[in-house]
């Protein structure tokens, strides 16, 4: 909450931080728990079709996989830089930072478009719409849904985060915030690191064997 | 000639647009008021005409189809559109930051979202109800909801929508909690009542994204084949049960804990008496929490699932009674030698404690798998979540709207008309679901629109209660609103409670407090005629 907030407590302006935090943090936790759910479908589908999953994992482009992972690693990086700066009241620098980690998500996203249009064109697809050869279609259609909606969900993640860095950016850019008034900046940076955490998850059971 | 101050965040701008953009969590627990209580309207209607259709064996008002529906709409908005949001969006956002002397909740934009989100997610709901409507139970067990050719898909995501609402809720009363009490206010000074909505608000933000995944998966399944739970395509029918009830069965919890947090408060305040173990409450109040994620497999008993795991989600569940035991002993302990008033309050926590008494008990021997097996989808099953989400959690439901009314409108009601409802409504509910346990023994299956005759008389039974509830309902909307206007003004503490909420005027002022309040004694302290326990 920017310091002019319309309401005030009697707490301070310390007690406001903390529950901001607080806030991101059980946020934080939910989505953990959103993604818990596909998570626990994976395991139960991969060791039900232990063969058809492995097969199915080596149709995966590790290379595009690998360099995502990368790119995602680099833009945490580069936020945890950004909140470094701006906590040392150098809000220019923070912006340009965030600015540079929401052109990674950017990117991110891109190399994402291509492996969906491969997939497309070999016919690796959810459920009814299955029409990849090399994986027989019991389970893999599985594997390929699971895929989709991991994936997807994450890169719909990645795009608000994208949406939120920007603003952030922009507004540093711009000395809103600074050494007195780093929060947004921070909160921004939790979700991100977040984002790039799923992935850590997401990425080796999808791509690795 | 107007004063320069409003006098109560009632009069604080009197136009609708001040409510639809207001950031004051008094306002926001009003309008969620409003919403449940209509969406209780509109679920009673569907009841009473599901009682109709029951009265008599074969059609009486509607073809099969068309009850199958009507219940679906019936379970959907009475679940997620009434008991999940009422006592807690709606009390709970009207009296927390009162009861810890907060201006207002941590995040109170969001609180506002939560409103809207609240509606999108109703609006979703109903227009699938105007679109055909689903007629797969509220619990849309596939394969059936991923086959049937019904309007499952926007039922589907308005309780997706809703989900959300209720996770900002949650998230908003932690932080609150945590970082606005007042000075002073430890963990163990805080109210019974802000207690249970901080641990129902764990579990709702715990378990909610975990039934907006597995309502994606359903809503996936109907829209591409995405075979997760259909057999046929590799799938597992039983995963949706599985990752269903780990979060609908603590929803049960998200209704009963914040029914359990107004019995508290309401159990102080018309005996004129300190808590009880006040400490037991609160630890039974977050074990219940806890426990509440470990007891989703007593669903699946019938399922096929390992016997030890049947064994193991059974006692997990029994936990769950001695939780719930500790409560009660501690509410009778604490109206043991007290100074009993008998206000309408009082008489709807005895019928909570009555409910939860009876429907829990009869719970533990549901955990247990034999009886399990011979009730399993029976009309039993119907009564006794019935007698628990229904007869506690509307039981606490009225019981915070009559113990709250003059804090929120500043007027008094009818007293002796307040009580004469609630000893209705009382034996209306035992007239309605008594019969269905019988029922439910004798081999009556639920969600049957048909029958053979020799159960008339036990839905004749059950249907004149449910009759009875609707002029009990009918009777407490009629002296409410006239209450709003006629009604005498309260003042400040009518009820002469001592619960932090009574501290600030009634109706509270927009930034409920003139001065911050100062906690120097424990909650519910009633020093002057305490009475000793010791017999």
């Amino acid at each position: 909450m920017p310091p002019e907030a319309v309401t005030e407590h009697w707490g301070s302006e310390g007690a406001r931080r903390q529950a901001a935090y607080l806030g991101m943090w059980v946020f934080i936790a939910t989505e953990v728990l959103l993604f818990a759910g596909l998570f626990t479908a994976y395991g139960v589908y991969r060791s039900v079709y232990p063969e058809v999953f492995r097969a199915a994992q080596l149709t995966m482009d590790v290379g595009l996989g690998t360099l995502n992972t990368f790119i995602l690693v680099t833009s945490s990086i580069v936020v945890a830089l950004a909140v470094h700066a701006v906590r040392g009241d150098r809000p220019g620098l923070g912006g340009a930072l965030l600015l540079a980690a929401a052109l990674l998500g950017v990117v991110f996203l891109a190399v994402k478009g291509v492996e969906y249009a491969h997939h497309v064109k070999e016919g690796g697809l959810p459920g009814d719409a299955y029409r990849f050869t090399e994986v027989p279609r019991v389970g893999a259609s599985l594997f390929f849904t699971l895929y989709y909606l991991l994936t997807g969900i994450h890169a719909l993640h990645v795009t608000v985060g994208v949406g939120v860095l920007t603003v952030l950016g922009v507004r540093s850019a711009a000395g809103t915030f600074g050494a007195g008034y780093a929060t947004p900046v921070e909160l921004g940076g939790m979700y991100w690191h977040l984002v790039d955490v799923v992935w850590l998850f997401v990425y080796p059971i999808l791509y690795l064997s | 000639m107007s004063p320069p101050a409003a006098e109560s965040y009632l009069t604080d701008g009197r136009t609708v647009w001040s409510w639809l953009t207001t950031h004051d969590h008094k306002r926001i627990g009003v309008m969620f008021l409003g919403l449940t209580l209509f969406f209780f309207l509109v679920g009673g209607v569907f009841a009473l005409a599901l009682r109709i259709e029951l009265l008599t064996p074969g059609r009486t008002l509607m073809g099969h189809l068309a009850y199958n529906r009507m219940f679906t709409l019936h379970g959907v908005t009475m679940v997620w559109l009434f008991m999940i949001p009422a006592i807690p969006s709606a009390f709970g956002n009207f009296l927390v930051p009162l009861m810890i002397g907060a201006r207002d909740v941590a995040f109170p934009r969001l609180n506002l979202a939560s409103v809207y989100l609240y509606v999108l997610g109703a609006s979703v709901a109903l227009w699938g109800m105007f679109e055909g409507g689903a007629d797969t139970g509220w619990t849309f067990y596939t394969p059936y909801s991923t086959t049937t050719g019904t309007a499952v898909l926007p039922v589907l995501m308005g309780v997706f929508i809703i989900g959300f609402s209720t996770i900002l809720t949650g998230l908003n009363f932690i932080a609150t909690v945590h970082t606005l009490r007042a000075p002073g206010l430890t963990w163990m000074k805080l109210p019974l009542f802000v207690w249970a909505i901080y641990g129902t608000s764990i579990i709702q933000v715990l378990a909610t994204p975990v039934l907006g995944m597995v309502l994606l998966l359903v809503a996936l399944e109907r829209v591409v084949g995405a075979g997760i739970f259909d057999p046929a395509r590799g799938g597992d029918p039983l995963l949706f049960q599985h990752l269903f009830w780990f979060y609908s069965h603590p929803a049960v919890y998200i209704m009963v804990l914040p029914s359990m947090g107004v019995i508290s408060e309401a159990v102080c305040a018309f005996s004129r008496k300190n808590a009880f173990s006040y400490r037991m409450i609160v630890y039974s109040t977050l074990g219940i929490a806890f426990v509440g994620f470990f007891t989703w497999g007593h669903h699946m008993f019938a399922s096929g699932q390992s016997t030890f795991g049947s064994g193991a989600f059974g006692a997990m569940s029994m936990l769950v009674a001695i939780f719930t035991a500790i409560k009660i002993f501690s509410w009778l302990g604490t109206l043991y030698r007290g100074s009993i008033a008998l206000e309408s309050p009082l008489l709807y926590t005895l019928g909570f404690m009555f409910f939860l008494f009876f429907g829990g008990m009869i719970g533990v021997a549901y955990s247990t798998t034999s009886l399990n097996l011979h009730w399993h989808d029976t009309y039993s099953v119907v009564a006794h979540f019935h007698f628990i989400m229904v007869g506690a959690t509307v039981m606490a439901f009225l019981a915070a709207l009559h113990y709250w009314f003059p804090k929120m409108s500043g007027r008094c009601f009818p007293a002796k008309l307040a009580n004469g409802a609630a000893v209705l409504i009382i034996f209306g509910f035992i007239a309605t679901f008594v019969p269905q346990f019988l029922l439910g023994n004798l081999g009556m299956p639920r969600r049957y629109a048909d029958y053979p005759p020799h159960f008339q008389s036990l839905h004749v039974a059950s249907t004149a209660g449910a009759s009875l509830l609707a002029f009990g309902f009918l009777a407490i909307a009629g002296y409410l609103a006239w209450s709003l206007r006629y009604g005498a003004v309260a003042g400040a503490n009518p009820w002469g409670s001592e619960g932090f909420e009574w501290r600030s005027a009634s109706p509270p002022p927009t930034h409920n407090f003139s001065t911050p309040p100062e906690y120097p004694t424990g909650p519910h302290e009633y020093a002057s005629e305490e009475v000793p326990h010791a017999a």
